[in-house]
């Protein structure tokens, strides 16, 4: 059997190890203040935004300044159709905003679609638009505002001779759409 | 009930001795419940540990039934994730982990020709914390919203939006952890304490040398993960934000804090099982291990360079080059250490008169295929290669290259080398042998093809694949249920051998040199080493 000396030696290095223990529990949390410094000090966080340039179009030819014009009708519809801005001056290549608003004057239901036409007509095909109302099929209630918007990007391939672009959306009314139940 | 040391132990009692006394063991459920004896605690480590063997290793044949072909056919992926979850966490926590605390009780005391551990009622309480464990564990899997399906590594966020059951999960790490720290304070005061006289540190059995160190691993890491689960329960229930970004916290930091645990975890893991090959592979080669000095210096590089390598499995979170390059180099570095293990085993068979029974086959394929796996680990390590692997099945067949073939294995080497001792019967070495080739064939078909799928690109933890990797995922599927069956083959060798073995013969392998073959009868009395053998 071991001597009682043994015994008491067991119970201090239990104490010790137990020590331990409760240290790296403690060592564990901080962790917490301690990476908070690290990233603070090394700027870890900041990683993707330190000595990165703006982020730029580069697609943009600055050298070029189209006129846009923007048109808008309605055929035999009872809404009223117009767009916010009717002129704004844009470099090929950057993307451009403007919205339209519609107003359904009727006390029904009414829904449309927008048909966009371009002068001259050649100039649509430089037109890339990446969301439009004339997408899908617009349905307004009774008495209802929307506006919405046309996003797109002159394409700087656009023949050099078109400075002056008019764009004209149409809405007509798509018969035979009906109220959903409910 | 006997506490031999322990003197806060009731002088009294229906089966109370005088010291020195020898007399079997108890009887009776109430002799587990109590029992101080590290024999018994031993036995029921490694019982506990077999059994939960074999409910991580149905989940873990749920995962490959799912993944048999592409598409969803048999779980849904919310079940899917808590089985890798679950598997996971059962393998490493209730398999591995405790079958080498069970060897630790078993053997350390025997080795270093101590009584019994220094804490025998503190070691019945490691072991006891175990199956409540074990049952709060699986009870997840009963409460609403179902078990977490978080992955073992628990990161946050997805910790932070389970149901109760993540928190049944945190419970149950608790308590596995305070476990492995009591387990590992033991382990750490018997052998500094309370080795015979002459067994100078030098002397100590490779082994044991393995588990001082894993040891010291357990209570430096264990606490930290404790910390890291506590983190994570007051993130979800006590408005802390440690991990909660919309509060200031920072999920990322989670992984640092667990791999600072993590890592040192694969070494809890590998350095027991490295100790057992160190004493089988001698004893089989009928030669000392070579290089014993260099095996300790080596054991203990490898458990100090497991602190500072810990972010390389997280590479691609987002840092510095710097910090890729450090962990890369610190990572590689561990290589050295690891070649130094493997060149001496390596050295101890040269011109060895080996033999080839079932604890040597198997720890000779511990040797080939951990050391695949540390192969894989180094190709892991660089930092393009991993941004490329990443969570695919080429780090599954790696990490089980090493926990199945390296731990596992070992295990398996360990049972079978030292079954005869302590139950005094041998097993079936025919039947031994077939466990162990059906064993080596089947492991290598799960898991040599999922180094291809991981570099073609298989992610894991995912239900469903694209159907160029069917067929790679189908022989892994039918090796691991060949791999599950076999397993049950081992049980009934073991219940074989137990009921009706042949008498195993004091030194039952000529080359085994410890005290427990040297100085023991076998079987072995229930009290062993009452008087301190002295060792030359």
């Amino acid at each position: 059997m071991p001597a009682a000396g043994i015994t008491i030696a067991n119970r201090l290095m239990r104490y010790k190890l137990l020590a331990i223990t409760l240290i790296m529990f403690g060592f564990g949390f901080a962790l917490v203040p301690f990476y908070d410094e690290i990233c603070r000090v090394t700027g870890v966080r900041e990683l993707f935004k330190a000595n990165e340039p703006v982020v730029e179009n580069t697609q943009v030819d600055t050298t070029r300044k189209i006129a846009l014009e923007f048109d808008a009708n309605t055929q035999r519809l009872g809404w009223t159709f117009h767009p916010l801005e009717s002129h704004v001056d844009v470099h090929p290549g950057q993307v451009t905003q403007v919205v339209y608003e519609v107003r359904n004057t009727q006390n029904r239901e009414i829904t449309g679609q927008a048909v966009p036409s371009y002068g001259p007509e050649r100039a649509g095909q430089y037109f890339q638009k990446l969301e439009c109302f004339c997408f899908r099929q617009q349905t307004l209630g009774p008495g209802e505002v929307r506006q919405m918007p046309v996003v797109f990007i002159i394409d700087p391939n656009m023949p050099k001779d078109l400075n002056t672009v008019t764009l004209s959306y149409t809405f007509f009314e798509v018969a035979g759409v009906q109220k959903k139940p409910g | 009930m006997s506490a031999v040391i322990d003197n806060h132990a009731p002088a009294h009692g229906h089966d109370s001795h005088d010291h020195g006394d020898h007399h079997g063991a108890p009887h009776g459920l109430m002799r587990w419940v109590t029992t101080t004896n590290h024999k018994d605690i031993g036995t029921m480590y490694l019982w506990f540990s077999f059994i939960m063997f074999l409910v991580g290793g149905v989940m873990a044949l749920t995962i490959r039934a799912e993944l048999f072909e592409p598409g969803l056919q048999i779980v849904s992926p919310e079940f899917f994730n808590t089985m890798t979850t679950y598997h996971g966490l059962i393998m490493v926590f209730g398999a591995i982990m405790p079958a080498f605390v069970g060897f630790a009780n078993w053997l350390i005391p025997l080795m270093i020709g101590a009584p019994d551990m220094a804490f025998p009622r503190m070691n019945n309480w490691s072991f006891w914390l175990l199956p409540p464990a074990g049952i709060l564990l699986m009870s997840s899997f009963l409460l609403p919203g179902g078990a977490a399906g978080v992955g073992w590594t628990m990161y946050a966020p997805l910790t932070s939006q389970m149901g109760p059951g993540m928190d049944t999960t945190i419970f149950a790490v608790h308590l596995l952890g305070m476990s492995s720290i009591m387990g590992s304070i033991n382990i750490i005061t018997t052998i500094l304490n309370m080795r015979a006289p002459g067994m100078t540190m030098m002397k100590m059995p490779m082994f044991v040398w393995t588990w001082l160190i894993t040891a010291y691993l357990l209570i430096a890491v264990m606490p930290v993960l404790a910390g890291a689960v506590t983190m994570t329960l007051t993130d979800r229930h006590f408005g802390t934000s440690f991990f909660n970004a919309a509060g200031g916290g920072d999920p990322v930091l989670y992984q640092h804090i667990f791999w600072f645990f993590g890592h040192p975890e694969v070494y809890i893991i590998a350095i027991p099982a490295f100790g057992v090959v160190s004493q089988v592979i001698p004893a089989f080669s009928r030669k000392p291990l070579f290089g014993y000095a260099s095996m300790v210096y080596a054991t203990s590089s490898i458990a100090i360079l497991s602190f500072i390598v810990w972010a390389h499995h997280m590479y691609t979170v987002g840092m510095p080059v710097a910090g890729q390059l450090y962990f890369m180099y610190a990572t590689m570095l561990i290589a050295v250490p690891t070649g130094v293990k493997v060149f001496n085993w390596v050295a101890t068979m040269w011109k060895g008169s080996l033999t080839f029974e079932t604890p040597m086959l198997f720890a000779l394929g511990f040797l080939f295929l951990f050391t695949l796996g540390g192969f894989t680990g180094l190709v892991l390590s660089l930092v393009p290669v991993d941004v490329q692997l990443q969570d695919t099945y080429y780090v599954v067949a790696h990490f089980h290259y090493v926990m199945v073939a390296g731990a596992l294995f070992s295990a398996f080497a360990g049972v079978y080398f030292w079954f005869p001792k302590w139950t005094g019967k041998m097993y079936d070495e025919k039947l031994g042998k077939i466990h162990f080739w059906l064993t080596l064939v089947f492991f290598n078909m799960i898991f040599f093809v999922q180094h291809f799928l991981g570099l073609a690109g298989m992610p894991r933890r995912i239900p469903d694949y694209n159907p160029q990797f069917t067929e790679f995922n189908q022989i892994s599927t039918i090796g691991a249920f060949g791999f599950g069956l076999s397993q049950l083959l081992f049980l009934y060798i073991l219940l074989k051998a137990i009921k009706s073995g042949k008498p195993a013969e004091q030194k039952q392998w000529d080359g085994a040199d410890t005290l427990e073959w040297t100085h023991l009868p076998t079987p072995m009395p229930y009290h062993t080493f009452e008087n301190p053998p002295t060792v030359k």
